[in-house]
């Protein structure tokens, strides 16, 4: 089997040790692709570590939309040795690996970043094939699985880049390294040269000496790779276009990000925590706001020194009326499960968003997986109302950001909007958005009239019973509408209550409010069917970035005549269950993907609807599900194999 | 406008302090401040934490928030940052601000952020019943305490000054006048201000009563002699005009944070508003600040449509 047969795709990876630019690398090639007219899907791992571990970057390029990585590599890109010892044996047939040449004579015991496992792993690797414990066994492992190799040396090309620019300091310089390495991938792949320039002019336009170097040192790597080599060998099949017209190549937490600028927000606290800064610290690089009333707007993004005061802040100034948002991972997210139950116990609009990363505790700090979900749904203690909604893709989270919002403000409750680090620190081609999405303010008012006061003292019952659950909601500071908040039970005005009606009639209040928001969210925001023009009923069901890997698995099985609809559940809570009930109606077969151990959604299905589920898939190895392995997982169900539970271990 | 009478800063919520609660007296203070300032009613928004000091927003006329246990400063700074036109006020316990909040204190020491901090000083847990709070004495032993005190205090004034507050001052429950004042000063300044008011807790405090703060049972008990003197009366004046004071003034300040026992100093120790506030420092990077903070921007048209404009970020980031 294989994604890759198809005219027109490459699975391309780069690697290398962190700070040597294998981001800023990876970042050029994507954006030389798209502009020779290919989709990007493009895919980051990293260790938590600031310098010298090894990070790579797979970057899938089609002529398709993608929005997963694969298993397998077409092309691998190097300047380190780690990088090949850990992705070598990846390289399909008819593959190409790029590497330092000095490098050959390396031996795996000498890479110090390479850990015991891993060594371990390698080491079997190359005893059972019978080859040395060096690059060059490594190398030779590949080629009898059919690879082309390039060895460049990267030492001799600086060398001869500086003398061409007469300057003398930059064999120092080993940057250029990065950009040598992809300008001769880009060779090979029959792209043009002046798009790789163009691409290089975009990322390092605003600083001419590096611009200067990586231009010559790029031009250079991409004539020598052809004039040194043969390379009539590699076959891949490229066939560049126009570029992409109205295209954005963007990464999640950019998406998440502008939304919220769209979607009117103008408060964000954080605490700094991976992946879920990236966010805040690109909304304060925008935090002046162009606006369409010739005013400019802005956003305040307050550092906090912790996620308890984080989420309290954002807490206090949505009280003011602004639209608010905290950003966090999972253990910020723990911190701050008492303010959260505040907010709803004070009709508090705020969203959260969650950037899932690898649990429980620290767990894989930089990796990936979709563990939050239940203690998402169940964060805080006692009841009190909250919407749980999940982004399957980027471009879901751009929209979904500004909905979050709305559902905030319409509902009054805390908006836990779930993410995870595929989605946030991965990059695609999506279409340019759109901005036609309304804001939505609920009951909000910033006007009261004096008769409008009630109560016992003239106050504004803020938390007024009356035939809708949501009642009218002004900001601190508003003239005649003076009111209480407490975390206590309370009444009408906001003062403490201890009596037992008001307690049944506030609970109902604040919990019926759910029911208010099931009946009127979109559909299309509780669950989408996908149902690749079948009513077949046997069903995937998935949440969050999963989403991407499912889709094209379930594209390839579609054509190979094996149906499988997929439910995509967009609102986790309140529960969307008769919508789900509805997609699950006769189904005889129910496959759960999620990539969490205890398969969370599966449990929550469940639970709602009392539909049990047939087979889970799931992964917990901090690596996102690829298309590849989700395909063969369907396929060996499918096939009859009747596994109750496959565990996924893809991944480097 | 008509002129704002004590009464109309005062709720009809039955007060469920004990009888003899210091806190009634900083409950006047606050509500005399706010009278002799006369702060629309509108305008003034009371933030507490948790414990007997929590419940002080109910029974005053503004707008009253009561938040959670030790989060009261995060709370007040993320109101008054989305709108400084707001006049709040932080209240809290000794073991809301010093305790569980403690990492607020000094956070929040560090924003300066433009509100004044109460903290009511009794050195008790009292709502849960009478246990050492932060700032209760290595070995002393109050009523509900099984054993003396095994943890050593916190110093207020001393925290409050490292964490970087630009006003640090100190009062008695009991002394309303000097309380009020004090707060009026506190409110009136620019950034972060501390109060730290000492308060018996008449119910489970039995060694920091209103008779120990009056001397009434020192050694000379016929002549009493009050353990609190004022600073101000001593010729102490705490304002910073020129950076070049600061570290002389600190050491001074660190000397009378650690009198305590049969002299206990109140009064202004602290203010620099040479410092400038968060709210300045926003306005550097953002310079409408003032003019139009999150509070009062506009995000939609007519139509509800979004009006921020965001072809200039998503032009940077097109395939071209």
């Amino acid at each position: 089997m294989s994604f890759l047969s198809n005219v027109n795709t490459i699975s391309w990876l780069i690697g290398g040790p962190q700070g040597s630019g294998v981001d800023s690398a990876a970042n050029i090639f994507a954006k030389t692709c798209a502009k020779q007219g290919f989709h990007i899907f493009g895919k980051r791992e990293f260790y938590s570590n600031i310098k010298g571990e090894h990070s790579y970057f797979t970057i899938r390029l089609s002529e398709k939309p993608v929005s997963s990585h694969l298993e397998e590599i077409n092309m691998l890109v190097s300047f380190d040795a780690e990088t090949v010892f850990r992705h070598a044996d990846k390289v399909a047939p008819g593959g190409v690996i790029i590497y330092d040449s000095s490098l050959a004579e390396t031996v795996l015991e000498e890479v110090p970043t390479i850990d015991l496992e891993a060594n371990k792993r390698i080491c079997k690797l190359l005893k059972d094939s019978g080859l040395s414990l060096n690059l060059s066994g490594m190398l030779d492992l590949a080629k009898s699985n059919g690879c082309i190799v390039y060895g460049l040396p990267y030492f001799d090309m600086i060398e001869t880049v500086a003398k061409n620019m007469n300057d003398p300091k930059l064999s120092k310089l080993s940057r250029v390294v990065n950009v040598m390495a992809i300008s001769a991938s880009i060779s090979l792949l029959g792209i043009n040269k002046d798009k790789i320039i163009g691409a290089i002019e975009e990322v390092f336009g605003s600083k001419p000496k590096l611009l200067a170097s990586n231009i010559e040192a790029a031009q250079y790597a991409y004539s020598y790779i052809k004039t040194k080599f043969d390379t009539k060998n590699v076959k891949f099949n490229i066939i560049p276009k126009e570029a992409l017209k109205n295209y954005l190549l963007i990464s999640g937490s950019q998406a998440a990000a502008i939304g919220k600028i769209l979607g009117g927000c103008r408060f964000q606290t954080y605490y700094p925590i991976t992946p879920a800064s990236d966010e805040s610290e690109f909304l304060e690089s925008n935090q002046i706001i162009e606006q369409a009333d010739g005013k400019n707007g802005s956003i305040v993004v307050v550092q906090t020194e912790d996620e308890i005061a984080a989420i309290t802040m954002a807490i206090g100034a949505s009280l003011t009326g602004v639209r608010t948002a905290t950003a966090t991972s999972g253990p910020g997210f723990s911190l701050m499960a008492e303010a959260l139950g505040w907010a709803g116990m004070n009709e508090v609009p705020l969203v959260v968003t969650m950037y899932q990363r690898a649990g429980p505790s620290t767990g894989l700090p930089t990796r990936h997986e979709q563990s939050d979900l239940l203690f998402a749904i169940n964060a805080g203690h006692g009841d009190f109302p909250k919407i749980v909604l999940a982004s399957g893709d980027i471009e879901e989270a751009f929209y979904d950001s500004i909905k979050a919002f709305n559902f905030a403000e319409i509902y009054q409750l805390p908006v836990i909007h779930l993410l995870d680090k595929a989605i946030s620190s991965s990059i695609q081609t999506c279409k340019n958005f759109s901005n036609e999405l309304k804001i939505e303010r609920g009951k909000f008012k910033n006007v009261i009239d004096k008769n409008q006061s009630e109560g016992t003292a003239g106050h504004f019952q803020r938390f007024k019973f009356e035939d809708s659950p949501i009642s009218t909601r002004v900001p601190i500071g508003t003239e005649n509408a003076i009111f209480w908040n407490t975390g206590d039970e309370h009444s009408e005005e906001g003062h403490i209550s201890e009596d037992p009606e008001n307690r049944i009639k506030m609970m109902d209040k604040r919990m019926k409010k759910l029911d208010v928001a099931l009946e009127k969210i979109a559909e299309d925001d509780k669950a989408v069917c996908y149902d690749f023009d079948s009513n077949s009923n046997g069903v995937v069901i998935s949440w969050g970035s999963t989403k991407g890997a499912i889709l094209e698995a379930l594209e390839k099985l579609s054509e190979e005549g094996k149906k499988l609809r997929f439910i995509q559940i967009r609102l986790l809570h309140p529960f969307p269950t008769k919508t789900v009930k509805k997609f699950l109606m006769d189904t005889k077969l129910v496959i759960d993907v999620e990539m969490n151990y205890s398969s969370q959604l599966g449990s929550l299905v469940q639970q709602n609807t009392g539909r049990e589920i047939d087979n889970r898939i799931v992964k917990y190895n901090g690596r996102p599900i690829s298309s590849t392995e989700i395909y063969i997982a369907l396929k060996t169900i499918l096939s009859g194999n009747n596994e109750k539970r496959i565990v996924l271990d893809g991944g480097t | 406008m008509a002129e704002l009478k004590l009464a109309d800063y005062k709720t009809t919520v039955h007060n469920d302090w004990c009888p003899g609660c210091g806190d009634f007296g900083i409950l006047n203070s606050i509500q005399m401040a706010l009278t002799e300032m006369q702060i629309p009613r509108h305008k003034a928004i009371i933030f507490s934490g948790i414990g007997c000091s929590g419940k002080t927003p109910h029974f005053i006329n503004v707008y009253g928030i009561h938040t959670l246990h030790g989060r009261v400063l995060p709370f007040a700074q993320g109101a008054k940052i989305a709108n400084p036109d707001l006049e709040i006020i932080a209240v809290g316990g000794d073991g809301d601000g010093l305790g569980i909040g403690a990492g607020h204190f000094v956070g929040a020491g560090r924003k300066n952020v433009d509100i004044p901090y109460l903290i009511f000083n009794n050195a008790v847990y009292g709502l849960t019943k009478g246990q050492a709070s932060p700032t209760l004495r290595l070995g002393e032993k109050t009523k509900s305490l099984v054993t003396p005190n095994t943890s050593n205090s916190v110093n207020p004034i001393a925290l409050a000054l490292v964490s970087g507050f630009t006003f640090i001052a100190r009062s008695y429950s009991y002394d309303v006048k000097h309380l009020k004042n004090t707060i009026t000063r506190a409110i009136t300044h620019k950034g972060l201000a501390f109060v730290d008011v000492l308060q018996p807790c008449p119910t489970y405090d039995d060694i920091h009563t209103r008779e120990w703060y009056q001397g009434k049972n020192n050694l000379d008990s016929d002549n009493p002699k009050p353990r609190i003197y004022k600073i101000e009366e001593a010729g102490y004046d705490g304002t910073i005009h020129d950076e070049s004071e600061v570290n002389e003034k600190m050491s001074k300040i660190l000397e009378y944070s650690s009198e305590w026992g049969d002299k206990i100093p109140i009064g202004i120790f602290y203010q620099n508003e040479l410092v400038p506030s968060y709210h300045e420092r926003i306005a550097e990077n953002i310079k409408d600040y003032f003019v139009r903070p999150p509070s009062h921007q506009a995000i939609s048209d007519n139509e509800n449509k979004p009006i921020a404009k965001i072809d200039k970020i998503l032009d940077k980031l097109k395939i071209n």
